[in-house]
């Protein structure tokens, strides 16, 4: 066992301690009253996990994208939302981690995002792109004493109310065309979000994602990297579907594992007597097996070219196996969980039984619209046209 | 080489801007090419040159500006047809 492995584990262990002890006692509560799980982000930060992905010599913990995404699996077990703020933030912190290049401002604020374990949310979603994030309409407008401001409309912030700094996409300049994109980090007194909208969702309440005019004042010196497209091929955009896929995931186990209690408690209540649900629950089982073949499949294959062969992670082929991972996971996740409900019956519906799984289906209903299904349908479409093996 | 390329590309990739006023390096995805549009570029290159862009090359960085499509169409030793 290496010191890398052993930390990894230890890391581990606490993430799960964490979800045990702090985000599932009060993830019916997050849930029911749409409210930021605030226990579960404050332990996250006492473990220093808002910086595990910030390398050793800037602060962080200098871990890898496998432990996080097996740590987004673990809070989903419990808390979709916990789990899912806690994707959000470390998909901002990789993208900046790999992409900064160096910059003294980045360098140092990934220091203070591990000083003072700093929460990250994007607003990289705008009101009248259709949902298309490679195009901005808002821009970076620059003023006469070099510093520069925006003013975006943003149908969701998700836990925009309660992040110390946001990422921000725009288009590179007032003259640039929409596929011309900038990301820029501004910290919350720098950023004013304007609430345009209210938050009463079907599921995922805990995240708090309300719409907001966000309002923000930088530096030239807050725009990370040089080329924000790259940066969303080679990391956002697949290191997004990775972790979120893991955490819808961990969701659709937590469901088959009710239902799997369920017919454990029926077959006690009546030993030697038929158990009609276990073999639905046979069933479920088939479509979370899929399901996590084609998530521990796709992690796989990201690691091995995100180490290896960086360039192949920008090529059309590379876009559709991610794409597709956002497509099956999604399409899946609440699949499995509908099936659990199916196999508890009534007890399954019923929000406070030990085999309630209302919460866990209403949470992985919200895995479609994250990057709308047919609008990534609508790019393989296109993709499809060319490319070669897929 | 070079010319035939810029025929395609104005004609298929919906740029924001006249390609006459573009350099051969200039970024045609920052001058507007969407991923869609760039999709058609491609397509009707495979059909003027009459080659197969293997997966490798279909990347952004191979369709980013005239000069590096030329370049791509080269270590295809593509003819025009």
């Amino acid at each position: 066992m290496t010191v890398a492995a052993d930390r990894d584990l230890a890391f581990l262990a606490a993430i799960r301690q964490i979800a045990d002890d702090v985000a599932a006692p009060n993830a019916d509560d997050v849930d029911r009253h749409a409210r930021f799980p605030a226990e579960a982000i404050d332990a996250l930060r006492a473990q220093r996990a808002l910086s595990a992905l910030v390398p050793a010599e800037l602060g962080g913990e200098g871990l890898d994208l496998r432990t996080i995404a097996a740590a987004c699996f673990e809070l989903g077990r419990r808390c979709g939302a916990t789990a899912m703020v806690f994707a959000m933030h470390q998909i901002q912190v990789a993208t900046i981690v790999r992409h900064h290049d160096g910059s003294d401002f980045f360098t140092g604020y990934l220091r203070r995002l591990a000083d003072e374990q700093r929460l990250i949310a994007s607003v990289t979603s705008e009101v009248g792109t259709g949902g298309d994030m490679s195009r901005s309409i808002a821009a970076v407008l620059p003023a006469d004493d070099g510093t520069c401001s925006f003013e975006k409309q943003a149908p969701t912030v998700s836990y925009g109310a309660h992040a110390d700094d946001f990422l921000t996409t725009l288009r590179r300049g007032p003259a640039a065309d929409g596929g011309d994109q900038v990301a820029v980090l501004t910290a919350r007194s720098q950023t004013e979000l304007e609430p345009a909208g209210t938050w009463d969702p079907l599921g995922m309440r805990g995240t708090c994602s309300p719409g907001y005019v966000v309002r923000g004042a930088f530096g030239p010196e807050q725009i990370v990297g040089a080329h924000w497209p790259t940066m969303a091929a080679e990391t956002m955009v697949p290191v997004s579907h990775l972790l979120w896929a893991h955490l819808w995931l961990g969701i659709a186990t937590d469901a088959f594992d009710r239902a799997r209690a369920f017919v454990r408690a029926a077959a006690r209540r009546a030993p030697g007597e038929p158990v009609p649900a276990a073999v639905r629950l046979s069933h479920v089982m088939t479509d979370l097996s899929l399901l996590r073949a084609e998530v521990r499949s796709a992690l796989e294959e990201y690691l091995a070219a995100a180490d290896a062969d960086r360039e192949r992670l920008d090529t059309m082929v590379a876009a559709l196996r991610f794409n597709n991972l956002k497509l099956a996971a999604s399409e899946q996740a609440p699949r499995v969980c509908q099936g659990a409900l199916g196999v508890c019956g009534i007890a399954g519906f019923k929000n406070d039984t030990p085999f309630s799984v209302g919460r866990h289906l209403r949470d992985t209903l919200s895995a479609c619209l994250m990057v709308a299904n047919e609008r990534i349908h609508q790019t393989n479409a296109g993709l499809l046209l060319i490319a070669k093996d897929v | 080489m070079s010319a035939e390329i810029r025929g395609i590309v104005k004609e298929h990739a919906r740029l924001a801007v006249n390609i006459d006023g573009l350099a051969d390096d200039a970024s045609l995805y920052d001058a507007g090419m969407t991923s869609h549009a760039s999709v058609n570029v491609m397509l009707a290159l495979e059909d003027a040159f009459d080659v197969e862009f293997p997966d490798e090359l279909l990347k952004r960085s191979v369709f980013e500006s005239v000069a590096s499509i030329e370049a791509a169409l080269r270590s295809l030793d593509a003819q025009a047809a």
